[in-house]
């Protein structure tokens, strides 16, 4: 894969590793080969068309191969009736989408970057995720994924770093689906593409070359709504999703030198989530605590809080913690500020053992 | 139809001149090097624009009107490749004028007495084809005047008629196959009752019953039908526009003989999803039709509120799609217009645009008085000199197909059908509260299995809360 991405859309810069993310959750198998993120998103998108002659994939720059290299070799492969750019318009490509899984193909949409998805914001809530319910069952667009990449790059700004999970996370009718490395991006891109709802699957762009590690080169599938422990612990439940997870480790790491030993789970997907993983973590450590880089406010992890809140009230030894991004629009310069970053999760993890 | 294909294919022949020149592919790749050539032309890049300005002084301010023989008069002899075609350069600083010196004229057959015009081009419709169009025409009015009668009596909740705007939906129809994917505004029911959707199907769905395939879920007149190829309403205006371009990609690359076809009216094409779609649709070479009704209003502004257009029609040429005006309440002209665009859109795969000029004799819906912000006299004049279904009578009536007995005939047998439908769909219960939880998913997710428990659980608790004809 030639390696000439990380053109942001309104800027290019190459990107800067500040925080030394990198992240694998490689099982070890050895049946695969080392991928980054980007390949592995690339690979399970050449599956996905190659599996099902009724898939395509387009979106603003995909033709080329996709500003971060995703849809590589895609046209030249299936062509470019089945792999194509649109105009740049984000409501015409979800919206299109829509009628193009209507008819029942696989239609996987790319949006260039999560903080461009608003103005597809009508054409996902109001359409996607109603357009089986609204009919009865008549009609369905279950075969829409909508990529797109989102979060922190180090260097992003306000347009270039967004985590919108949380809109869509209380639409009834689509699933959001994160993915925390190669492995984990291939498995979980093709369950979304064949599952029969509406999808966004939003990729964390920090890691689409930072994150490497053995993806098998077959076609699998990881399931949807299941959560998974990556780290048994006892002290604390730690839960994010995406990008979020490397630093959340990093935490657990260092915890462990105190001597603090935390249970790491990777939601996956946030709608319909997995309470009962969680809920099972929590009943075990009596705490938890819940990290993304959105803002705070509003954000995922209160739902994650109150949902346990409501079900392990008992057994909580301290009150939920929440480390997130401020609620502030991205701000440049101050990301490393913003950032809920490794040591604020540690401070996090200590006080709520400590409580 | 011979004539009138004749005389098409010579109006697109001029047509694809005009567009040839643009459409040109620069194959050589000389864009730069080109651009770098003519930017030493003073009288080619706009560095020099300021010198331009004053030397010409006021004219070459003036906009230019607009008309294919003086669009590009004054060409200089420079010819650049732009990405997308040749341009050719111009010494005089001209802008187009924002209109056209006369409005797009309006295709139409039949004069106001129900007599084709002379020297018209049309397609001929058969009497059994202009019978069924009348017929549903007719009963389209009905259920109009009955189903606002039962809104104003509260047995049902909502209702909006299509009064004034009865050919555009039958006569559109009628033009296509069942085929044809159709995504709706709300004010075509007409397409749906023309594809065989009964009385007691429409009566079903604005009573919210049972037997709604909508399963009581939308408001009145929100109809879907996967067996007519009619796409579930919704109530957002313009969203279904980019759905059927996705899906007429679709029947492209499926190879089948049919198109998509979506309605909206002149609001909607003020939304981000008409432009949205019409380009999408021209760039990706899709058979798909728009149909924009015109009617004047939307909900209470005014066309001159909406759009400072020449109304929707030269939107097409804006976006490189062919498009055309028609009278709105000419059945014939209709039917030949969306038959003609049909087989356009299938055999060339493009999108067509049609602009149907028309006028909302009825409110926005039962939920507004119009007579609040129009006269009652232009509403009025529309509804009795310029009534599409009565146009389409005298036709039929010139043609000796239909006579007064048989409208006698028509119109009480409709009635009886209707009246009883409602009371039908009035008797039959509602759907059951499990339709709360289904089809939000392919299957219920654990959520909302949990929530259908609790619910069940409150719903022992405090009956007395909840609807005693929705069954538990």
């Amino acid at each position: 894969m030639a390696a000439t991405g990380n053109s942001a859309r309104r800027l290019g810069r190459s990107f800067v590793n500040l925080y030394g993310r990198e992240f694998s959750t490689s099982c070890g198998s050895g049946s695969g080969r080392s991928l980054n993120l980007y390949s592995a998103i690339n690979q399970a998108l050449h599956i996905a068309l190659e599996s099902d002659p009724r898939a395509y994939v387009f979106g603003e720059d995909v033709g080329f191969g996709g500003v971060f290299r995703c849809t590589t070799g895609l046209a030249d492969r299936f062509g470019k009736n089945r792999v194509f750019n649109t105009p740049l318009c984000e409501q015409g490509i979800v919206g299109f989408g829509i009628g193009l899984a209507a008819m029942g193909n696989r239609a996987i949409a790319e949006i260039q970057f999560a903080d461009y998805i608003y103005p597809a914001f009508d054409q996902i809530v109001n359409e996607a995720a109603k357009f089986r319910y609204r009919s009865g069952n008549q009609f369905n667009c279950g075969g829409l994924t909508i990529r797109a990449p989102y979060g922190a790059v180090g260097h992003g700004g306000h347009y270039h770093s967004q985590s919108p999970e949380a809109f869509f996370c209380h639409v009834p009718g689509i699933k959001v689906v994160i993915p925390r490395s190669p492995r984990q991006a291939k498995g979980l891109l093709l369950s979304c593409i064949r599952d029969p709802n509406p999808v966004v699957f939003f990729e964390p762009k920090w890691l689409y070359r930072l994150s490497v590690e053995e993806v098998p080169e077959h076609d699998y599938m990881f399931p949807l709504s299941e959560a998974e422990v990556i780290q048994e612990g006892n002290d604390i439940t730690l839960v994010g999703w995406g990008a979020q997870l490397s630093i959340m480790k990093q935490a657990c790491l260092d915890a462990e030198k105190d001597g603090i030993s935390c249970e790491l789970i990777d939601l996956r997907t946030l709608i319909p989530w997995d309470k009962d993983t969680v809920e099972t973590s929590v009943r075990k450590t009596g705490r938890l605590l819940i990290s993304h880089e959105a803002p705070v406010t509003g954000g995922f992890g209160a739902e994650i809080s109150a949902s346990i809140v409501e079900r392990c009230f008992l057994r909580l030894e301290a009150p939920v913690a929440r480390v997130c991004g401020l609620d502030t629009p991205f701000p440049l310069v101050f990301e490393a500020f913003y950032m809920p970053t490794k040591n604020k999760i540690l401070d996090a993890i200590k006080a709520t053992v400590n409580f | 139809m011979a004539l009138w294909m004749r005389k098409s294919l010579k109006t697109f022949n001029n047509f694809k001149c005009i567009m040839g020149s643009f459409a040109m592919i620069n194959q050589t790749s000389s864009w730069s090097s080109s651009f770098i050539q003519n930017l030493r032309n003073p009288y080619s890049h706009f560095g020099n624009l300021p010198t331009l300005f004053y030397s010409s002084g006021v004219e070459s301010t003036t906009a230019q009107n607009q008309s294919d023989s003086s669009f590009n008069s004054g060409c200089s002899q420079q010819v650049m490749d732009f990405p997308g075609g040749k341009v050719r350069f111009s010494p005089e600083m001209k802008f187009i004028s924002e209109s056209p010196e006369e409005r797009v004229h309006c295709y139409q057959v039949l004069d106001e007495n129900g007599k084709p015009i002379t020297g018209s081009n049309y397609i001929q419709v058969s009497e059994e084809v202009a019978l069924k169009m009348y017929s549903n025409m007719a009963t389209l009015q009905i259920m109009d005047t009955i189903f606002y009668e039962a809104q104003r009596q509260g047995r049902i909740s909502f209702y909006a008629t299509t009064i004034g705007e009865e050919a555009i939906n039958i006569a559109s129809a009628a033009a296509l196959t069942t085929d044809d994917l159709v995504f709706p505004q709300y004010r075509e029911p007409g397409v749906l009752l023309w594809r065989g959707f009964t009385m007691q199907e429409f009566a079903n769905q604005c009573f919210s019953n049972k037997a709604d395939y909508g399963k009581g879920r939308q408001m009145p007149i929100h109809y879907g039908s996967n067996k007519h190829n009619y796409f579930t309403v919704a109530s957002t205006i313009a969203t279904q526009i980019p759905h059927a371009v996705g899906a007429a990609y679709s029947l492209k690359m499926d190879k089948i003989d049919a198109c998509a076809v979506t309605y909206f009216g002149d609001g909607g094409t003020s939304e981000g999803d008409f432009h949205a779609a019409i380009n999408f649709a021209a760039v990706r070479e899709v058979p798909v039709i728009f149909i924009c009704r015109n009617n004047g209003w939307a909900i209470s502004t005014p066309t001159s509120d909406q759009f400072r257009s020449d109304g929707v029609v030269v939107r097409g040429q804006a976006y490189g799609v062919r498009s055309i005006r028609v009278d709105g309440n000419d059945g014939l002209a209709l039917y030949s217009a969306v038959h003609a665009a049909r087989n356009m859109a299938i055999n060339e795969h493009r999108p067509i645009l049609i602009e149907a000029l028309t006028y909302r004799v009825g409110h926005h819906s039962t939920s507004d008085d119009s007579t609040k912000y129009r006269p009652v006299d232009e509403i009025e004049w529309w509804k009795l000199a310029r009534d599409p279904v009565t146009r389409f009578r005298k036709w039929i009536e010139n043609n000796g197909w239909w006579n007064g007995e048989r409208e006698t005939q028509l119109r009480n047998s409709v009635k009886e059908e209707l009246l009883h439908a409602i009371q039908v769909a009035e008797k039959v219960e509602k759907p059951p509260v499990a339709d709360i939880f289904t089809d939000v998913y392919d299957v219920p997710p654990s959520n909302l299995r949990v929530q259908e428990k609790l619910l069940r659980e409150t719903i022992e608790r405090h009956p007395q809360d909840y609807p005693s004809d929705v069954p538990k």
